[in-house]
Protein backbone atom coordinates (compact mmCIF):
# COMPACT_ATOMS: atom_id res chain seq x y z
CA UNK A 1 0.00 0.00 0.00
CA UNK A 2 3.00 2.32 0.01
CA UNK A 3 2.85 2.77 -3.77
CA UNK A 4 -0.09 5.25 -4.04
CA UNK A 5 1.21 7.25 -1.09
CA UNK A 6 4.62 7.55 -2.70
CA UNK A 7 3.07 8.76 -5.94
CA UNK A 8 1.19 11.51 -4.20
CA UNK A 9 4.29 12.51 -2.37
CA UNK A 10 6.23 12.82 -5.59
CA UNK A 11 3.51 14.90 -7.24
CA UNK A 12 3.30 17.07 -4.19
CA UNK A 13 7.05 17.61 -4.02
CA UNK A 14 7.05 18.62 -7.68
CA UNK A 15 4.46 21.36 -7.10
CA UNK A 16 5.88 22.39 -3.74
CA UNK A 17 9.32 23.05 -5.22
CA UNK A 18 7.68 25.66 -7.46
CA UNK A 19 5.83 27.28 -4.60
CA UNK A 20 8.85 27.22 -2.29
CA UNK A 21 10.27 30.44 -3.73
CA UNK A 22 7.12 32.37 -2.83
CA UNK A 23 6.91 31.00 0.71
CA UNK A 24 10.63 31.32 1.45
CA UNK A 25 10.63 35.11 1.02
CA UNK A 26 8.44 35.74 4.05
CA UNK A 27 7.07 32.58 5.56
CA UNK A 28 5.39 34.31 8.50
CA UNK A 29 3.56 36.79 6.28
CA UNK A 30 2.49 34.06 3.89
CA UNK A 31 0.99 31.96 6.67
CA UNK A 32 -0.79 34.94 8.12
CA UNK A 33 -2.25 35.76 4.71
CA UNK A 34 -3.57 32.21 4.40
CA UNK A 35 -5.13 32.41 7.84
CA UNK A 36 -7.03 35.57 6.96
CA UNK A 37 -8.05 34.45 3.51
CA UNK A 38 -11.25 32.78 2.34
CA UNK A 39 -11.22 29.18 1.02
CA UNK A 40 -7.89 27.64 0.07
CA UNK A 41 -6.98 27.84 -3.59
CA UNK A 42 -3.63 26.03 -3.38
CA UNK A 43 -2.69 22.60 -2.13
CA UNK A 44 -1.71 22.17 1.51
CA UNK A 45 2.01 21.73 1.99
CA UNK A 46 4.31 20.27 4.60
CA UNK A 47 5.62 23.72 5.48
CA UNK A 48 2.89 23.45 8.12
CA UNK A 49 2.33 20.67 10.60
CA UNK A 50 -0.77 21.04 12.68
CA UNK A 51 -0.58 19.93 16.27
CA UNK A 52 -2.02 20.44 19.69
CA UNK A 53 -0.86 20.71 23.27
CA UNK A 54 -3.32 19.72 25.99
CA UNK A 55 -2.59 20.82 29.55
CA UNK A 56 -4.28 18.14 31.62
CA UNK A 57 -3.74 20.03 34.86
CA UNK A 58 -6.23 22.63 33.58
CA UNK A 59 -8.63 19.95 32.42
CA UNK A 60 -11.43 19.73 35.00
CA UNK A 61 -12.74 16.31 35.89
CA UNK A 62 -16.29 15.84 34.66
CA UNK A 63 -16.08 18.70 32.16
CA UNK A 64 -17.16 17.67 28.65
CA UNK A 65 -17.24 21.08 26.94
CA UNK A 66 -14.75 20.05 24.24
CA UNK A 67 -16.62 16.83 23.52
CA UNK A 68 -19.98 18.53 23.09
CA UNK A 69 -18.47 21.35 21.01
CA UNK A 70 -16.90 18.71 18.75
CA UNK A 71 -20.23 16.89 18.50
CA UNK A 72 -21.99 20.10 17.48
CA UNK A 73 -19.30 21.22 15.03
CA UNK A 74 -19.14 17.92 13.22
CA UNK A 75 -22.79 16.91 13.33
CA UNK A 76 -22.19 14.00 15.70
CA UNK A 77 -25.07 15.22 17.85
CA UNK A 78 -27.41 14.83 14.87
CA UNK A 79 -26.99 11.07 14.93
CA UNK A 80 -29.87 9.23 16.49
CA UNK A 81 -29.88 6.11 18.60
CA UNK A 82 -31.06 3.19 16.47
CA UNK A 83 -34.58 2.06 17.26
CA UNK A 84 -34.63 -0.62 19.93
CA UNK A 85 -30.99 -0.13 20.98
CA UNK A 86 -30.24 0.23 24.68
CA UNK A 87 -28.57 3.35 26.04
CA UNK A 88 -25.55 1.28 27.01
CA UNK A 89 -25.24 -0.12 23.49
CA UNK A 90 -25.54 3.37 21.99
CA UNK A 91 -22.91 4.77 24.36
CA UNK A 92 -20.49 2.10 23.19
CA UNK A 93 -21.25 2.37 19.48
CA UNK A 94 -21.97 6.04 18.89
CA UNK A 95 -19.32 7.89 16.93
CA UNK A 96 -17.16 10.16 19.05
CA UNK A 97 -14.16 12.12 17.89
CA UNK A 98 -13.07 13.06 21.41
CA UNK A 99 -13.31 10.74 24.39
CA UNK A 100 -12.93 11.88 27.98
CA UNK A 101 -10.38 9.53 29.50
CA UNK A 102 -9.65 9.26 33.20
CA UNK A 103 -6.25 7.98 34.26
CA UNK A 104 -5.41 6.86 37.76
CA UNK A 105 -1.95 6.29 39.08
CA UNK A 106 -2.37 3.20 41.21
CA UNK A 107 0.70 3.97 43.29
CA UNK A 108 -0.20 7.51 44.27
CA UNK A 109 -3.95 7.55 43.58
CA UNK A 110 -3.63 10.72 41.48
CA UNK A 111 -6.42 11.00 38.92
CA UNK A 112 -5.97 12.81 35.61
CA UNK A 113 -8.78 13.59 33.16
CA UNK A 114 -7.88 14.24 29.57
CA UNK A 115 -9.51 14.47 26.16
CA UNK A 116 -8.30 11.74 23.80
CA UNK A 117 -8.75 12.10 20.07
CA UNK A 118 -6.86 11.19 16.90
CA UNK A 119 -3.24 11.96 17.76
CA UNK A 120 -2.37 12.84 14.13
CA UNK A 121 0.76 10.70 14.08
CA UNK A 122 3.64 11.38 11.74
CA UNK A 123 3.74 7.61 11.13
CA UNK A 124 0.10 6.63 11.50
CA UNK A 125 -0.61 2.89 11.87
CA UNK A 126 -4.13 3.46 10.46
CA UNK A 127 -2.56 4.60 7.19
CA UNK A 128 -0.18 1.62 7.09
CA UNK A 129 -2.97 -0.93 7.31
CA UNK A 130 -5.59 0.68 5.06
CA UNK A 131 -6.12 -1.60 2.04
CA UNK A 132 -7.63 1.13 -0.18
CA UNK A 133 -5.59 4.22 0.69
CA UNK A 134 -8.68 5.84 2.22
CA UNK A 135 -6.89 6.43 5.51
CA UNK A 136 -4.24 9.00 4.67
CA UNK A 137 -2.05 11.72 6.10
CA UNK A 138 -2.42 15.11 4.51
CA UNK A 139 0.72 17.11 3.72
CA UNK A 140 0.02 19.43 6.66
CA UNK A 141 -0.03 16.52 9.10
CA UNK A 142 -3.77 15.96 9.45
CA UNK A 143 -4.67 12.26 9.42
CA UNK A 144 -8.01 11.79 7.70
CA UNK A 145 -10.34 9.27 6.07
CA UNK A 146 -11.31 9.74 2.43
CA UNK A 147 -14.83 8.36 2.68
CA UNK A 148 -15.05 8.07 -1.08
CA UNK A 149 -12.59 5.18 -0.95
CA UNK A 150 -13.29 3.81 2.55
CA UNK A 151 -14.83 0.34 2.32
CA UNK A 152 -15.59 0.09 6.03
CA UNK A 153 -13.22 -2.82 6.77
CA UNK A 154 -12.21 -1.22 10.09
CA UNK A 155 -8.59 -2.39 9.99
CA UNK A 156 -7.64 1.16 10.94
CA UNK A 157 -9.79 0.95 14.05
CA UNK A 158 -7.90 -2.17 15.06
CA UNK A 159 -4.52 -0.60 14.30
CA UNK A 160 -5.03 2.68 16.15
CA UNK A 161 -3.37 2.49 19.58
CA UNK A 162 -5.54 5.38 20.80
CA UNK A 163 -8.98 3.94 19.99
CA UNK A 164 -9.61 7.20 18.16
CA UNK A 165 -11.74 6.01 15.28
CA UNK A 166 -15.49 5.50 15.05
CA UNK A 167 -17.62 3.57 12.61
CA UNK A 168 -20.98 4.68 11.24
CA UNK A 169 -23.25 1.67 11.64
CA UNK A 170 -26.54 3.12 10.46
CA UNK A 171 -27.87 5.32 7.68
CA UNK A 172 -27.51 8.99 8.54
CA UNK A 173 -30.56 11.21 8.19
CA UNK A 174 -29.09 14.62 8.90
CA UNK A 175 -25.61 15.56 7.83
CA UNK A 176 -23.94 18.97 7.85
CA UNK A 177 -22.44 20.26 4.61
CA UNK A 178 -19.00 20.53 6.22
CA UNK A 179 -18.93 16.94 7.50
CA UNK A 180 -20.46 14.46 5.06
CA UNK A 181 -21.21 11.15 6.73
CA UNK A 182 -22.80 7.86 5.70
CA UNK A 183 -23.30 4.29 6.73
CA UNK A 184 -20.28 2.00 6.43
CA UNK A 185 -17.38 4.45 6.79
CA UNK A 186 -14.83 5.08 9.51
CA UNK A 187 -14.15 8.59 10.77
CA UNK A 188 -12.15 10.44 13.38
CA UNK A 189 -10.96 13.88 14.47
CA UNK A 190 -9.62 15.92 11.57
CA UNK A 191 -8.64 19.07 13.49
CA UNK A 192 -11.81 20.74 12.10
CA UNK A 193 -10.26 20.68 8.65
CA UNK A 194 -13.17 22.54 7.08
CA UNK A 195 -12.38 25.49 9.33
CA UNK A 196 -8.68 25.45 8.49
CA UNK A 197 -9.33 25.15 4.74
CA UNK A 198 -11.75 28.05 4.88
CA UNK A 199 -9.26 30.37 6.56
CA UNK A 200 -9.94 29.47 10.20
CA UNK A 201 -7.11 29.01 12.70
CA UNK A 202 -8.84 27.30 15.61
CA UNK A 203 -10.61 24.03 16.34
CA UNK A 204 -14.04 23.75 17.94
CA UNK A 205 -12.69 22.00 21.06
CA UNK A 206 -10.10 24.71 21.60
CA UNK A 207 -12.72 27.46 21.29
CA UNK A 208 -15.03 25.65 23.71
CA UNK A 209 -12.46 25.04 26.46
CA UNK A 210 -13.10 27.57 29.24
CA UNK A 211 -9.95 26.52 31.06
CA UNK A 212 -7.60 27.23 28.16
CA UNK A 213 -6.32 23.67 28.33
CA UNK A 214 -6.06 23.22 24.55
CA UNK A 215 -3.55 25.09 22.40
CA UNK A 216 -3.68 24.38 18.69
CA UNK A 217 -1.45 25.54 15.87
CA UNK A 218 1.50 24.99 13.57
CA UNK A 219 4.26 22.91 15.13
CA UNK A 220 6.71 24.03 12.44
CA UNK A 221 6.24 27.73 13.13
CA UNK A 222 8.45 28.60 16.12
CA UNK A 223 6.28 31.67 16.82
CA UNK A 224 2.96 29.85 16.98
CA UNK A 225 1.25 29.59 20.36
CA UNK A 226 1.56 25.82 20.39
CA UNK A 227 5.30 25.87 19.59
CA UNK A 228 5.93 28.45 22.30
CA UNK A 229 3.93 26.43 24.83
CA UNK A 230 5.82 23.26 23.87
CA UNK A 231 9.13 25.09 24.32
CA UNK A 232 8.08 26.37 27.72
CA UNK A 233 6.40 23.39 29.40
CA UNK A 234 7.36 19.74 29.72
CA UNK A 235 5.16 17.65 27.51
CA UNK A 236 4.85 14.06 26.42
CA UNK A 237 3.36 11.92 23.72
CA UNK A 238 1.05 9.13 24.79
CA UNK A 239 2.60 5.76 23.96
CA UNK A 240 5.80 7.49 22.88
CA UNK A 241 7.37 4.02 22.88
CA UNK A 242 5.59 3.33 19.58
CA UNK A 243 7.63 6.13 17.96
CA UNK A 244 4.65 7.47 16.00
CA UNK A 245 5.57 11.11 16.69
CA UNK A 246 2.07 12.24 17.53
CA UNK A 247 0.85 15.73 16.69
CA UNK A 248 -1.17 15.88 19.91
CA UNK A 249 0.94 16.25 23.05
CA UNK A 250 0.00 16.39 26.71
CA UNK A 251 1.42 18.08 29.77
CA UNK A 252 1.12 16.95 33.34
CA UNK A 253 -0.17 13.41 32.79
CA UNK B 1 -55.33 -25.48 11.35
CA UNK B 2 -52.24 -25.86 9.26
CA UNK B 3 -53.90 -24.11 6.32
CA UNK B 4 -54.89 -21.13 8.41
CA UNK B 5 -51.35 -20.81 9.75
CA UNK B 6 -49.98 -20.90 6.20
CA UNK B 7 -52.31 -18.11 5.11
CA UNK B 8 -51.40 -15.91 8.05
CA UNK B 9 -47.69 -16.39 7.29
CA UNK B 10 -48.37 -15.44 3.68
CA UNK B 11 -50.27 -12.35 4.79
CA UNK B 12 -47.47 -11.37 7.15
CA UNK B 13 -44.95 -11.77 4.33
CA UNK B 14 -47.05 -9.57 2.04
CA UNK B 15 -47.21 -6.95 4.77
CA UNK B 16 -43.45 -7.03 5.19
CA UNK B 17 -42.96 -6.69 1.44
CA UNK B 18 -45.25 -3.69 1.18
CA UNK B 19 -44.48 -1.93 4.43
CA UNK B 20 -40.79 -2.87 4.75
CA UNK B 21 -39.21 -1.00 1.84
CA UNK B 22 -41.47 2.01 2.39
CA UNK B 23 -40.39 2.48 5.98
CA UNK B 24 -36.72 2.01 5.03
CA UNK B 25 -37.03 4.82 2.49
CA UNK B 26 -38.68 7.09 5.03
CA UNK B 27 -35.68 6.51 7.31
CA UNK B 28 -33.16 7.58 4.72
CA UNK B 29 -34.99 10.62 3.37
CA UNK B 30 -34.63 13.86 5.24
CA UNK B 31 -38.36 14.19 5.57
CA UNK B 32 -41.36 14.05 3.27
CA UNK B 33 -40.50 16.98 1.06
CA UNK B 34 -42.98 19.51 -0.23
CA UNK B 35 -42.66 20.28 -3.93
CA UNK B 36 -40.11 22.91 -4.92
CA UNK B 37 -41.49 26.07 -6.46
CA UNK B 38 -40.40 26.74 -10.05
CA UNK B 39 -37.90 29.60 -10.32
CA UNK B 40 -36.82 29.69 -6.65
CA UNK B 41 -33.34 28.23 -7.21
CA UNK B 42 -30.49 30.67 -7.77
CA UNK B 43 -29.62 28.68 -10.89
CA UNK B 44 -33.04 29.46 -12.36
CA UNK B 45 -32.05 33.12 -12.64
CA UNK B 46 -28.71 32.47 -14.34
CA UNK B 47 -28.01 31.92 -18.05
CA UNK B 48 -25.55 29.05 -17.64
CA UNK B 49 -23.86 26.86 -15.05
CA UNK B 50 -20.07 26.93 -14.49
CA UNK B 51 -19.80 25.50 -18.03
CA UNK B 52 -22.26 25.40 -20.96
CA UNK B 53 -25.39 23.40 -20.17
CA UNK B 54 -24.75 20.73 -22.80
CA UNK B 55 -21.29 20.08 -21.33
CA UNK B 56 -22.63 20.00 -17.77
CA UNK B 57 -25.33 17.47 -18.63
CA UNK B 58 -22.76 15.01 -19.91
CA UNK B 59 -19.78 15.76 -17.66
CA UNK B 60 -20.90 17.16 -14.31
CA UNK B 61 -19.84 13.98 -12.50
CA UNK B 62 -16.30 14.25 -13.88
CA UNK B 63 -16.01 17.77 -12.49
CA UNK B 64 -17.40 16.77 -9.10
CA UNK B 65 -15.21 13.68 -8.86
CA UNK B 66 -12.05 15.60 -9.72
CA UNK B 67 -12.99 18.28 -7.22
CA UNK B 68 -13.67 15.79 -4.42
CA UNK B 69 -10.15 14.38 -4.68
CA UNK B 70 -8.37 17.72 -4.62
CA UNK B 71 -10.59 18.95 -1.79
CA UNK B 72 -10.12 15.93 0.44
CA UNK B 73 -6.44 15.35 -0.24
CA UNK B 74 -5.11 18.84 -0.94
CA UNK B 75 -7.55 20.98 1.00
CA UNK B 76 -8.50 23.14 -1.99
CA UNK B 77 -11.98 24.48 -1.40
CA UNK B 78 -12.01 27.57 -3.58
CA UNK B 79 -13.55 26.31 -6.75
CA UNK B 80 -16.54 26.45 -9.04
CA UNK B 81 -16.98 22.70 -9.01
CA UNK B 82 -17.79 21.78 -5.42
CA UNK B 83 -20.86 19.67 -4.69
CA UNK B 84 -21.82 22.13 -1.95
CA UNK B 85 -21.77 24.84 -4.63
CA UNK B 86 -24.03 22.77 -6.90
CA UNK B 87 -26.53 22.33 -4.07
CA UNK B 88 -26.41 25.98 -2.97
CA UNK B 89 -27.31 27.09 -6.46
CA UNK B 90 -29.73 24.40 -7.59
CA UNK B 91 -31.74 23.83 -4.41
CA UNK B 92 -35.32 25.11 -4.62
CA UNK B 93 -37.67 26.44 -1.97
CA UNK B 94 -41.14 25.14 -1.26
CA UNK B 95 -44.16 27.42 -0.94
CA UNK B 96 -43.28 28.06 2.72
CA UNK B 97 -39.76 29.20 1.79
CA UNK B 98 -38.01 26.08 3.14
CA UNK B 99 -35.29 24.31 1.18
CA UNK B 100 -36.40 21.18 -0.67
CA UNK B 101 -33.70 18.44 -0.79
CA UNK B 102 -32.10 18.28 -4.25
CA UNK B 103 -32.63 14.53 -4.30
CA UNK B 104 -36.35 14.69 -3.48
CA UNK B 105 -38.61 13.39 -6.22
CA UNK B 106 -38.83 15.81 -9.14
CA UNK B 107 -36.04 18.08 -7.82
CA UNK B 108 -32.92 19.06 -9.73
CA UNK B 109 -30.72 16.00 -9.18
CA UNK B 110 -33.29 13.24 -8.98
CA UNK B 111 -35.44 14.41 -11.90
CA UNK B 112 -32.73 13.50 -14.44
CA UNK B 113 -31.22 10.59 -12.51
CA UNK B 114 -34.60 8.87 -12.24
CA UNK B 115 -35.31 9.48 -15.91
CA UNK B 116 -32.04 7.89 -17.09
CA UNK B 117 -32.05 5.22 -14.38
CA UNK B 118 -28.62 6.20 -13.00
CA UNK B 119 -28.22 5.73 -9.26
CA UNK B 120 -27.30 8.80 -7.24
CA UNK B 121 -24.81 7.99 -4.49
CA UNK B 122 -23.67 11.46 -3.39
CA UNK B 123 -26.45 11.90 -0.89
CA UNK B 124 -25.97 8.82 1.21
CA UNK B 125 -23.26 10.97 2.83
CA UNK B 126 -23.58 14.54 1.56
CA UNK B 127 -26.15 17.07 2.74
CA UNK B 128 -29.07 17.52 0.33
CA UNK B 129 -29.66 21.16 1.15
CA UNK B 130 -27.50 24.01 2.47
CA UNK B 131 -26.92 23.62 6.21
CA UNK B 132 -25.10 26.86 6.87
CA UNK B 133 -21.72 25.19 7.38
CA UNK B 134 -19.18 25.28 4.59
Amino acid sequence: MSQPIDKQRRAFLATASGAAAATAVAPGVFLHAVAEAAPRDSAVSDSVRYGMLIDTSKCAEGCTDCVSACDRENGLDMLLKPEGASDQHWDMQRPRWIRQVKLKNNLTGRVTALPMMCQHCEHPPCVDVCPTGASFRRADGIVMVDRHTCIGCRYCMMACPYNARSFIHESVRLKPTATPRGKGCVESCNFCVHRLDNGGTTTACQDACQHGAIVFGDLRDPNSAVSKALAQYPSEQIRADLKLNTGVRYTDI
Amino acid sequence: MKGKFGISVLLALCLVMFVGPGSALADEDDEVAAAGVEGTARADKLDACVAPTAFMRRNHFELIEHQRDITVHEGIRKTDNSLAGCIDCHVRHDAAGQYVPVNAQGEFCSACHEYVGASLDCFTCHATKPTGTE
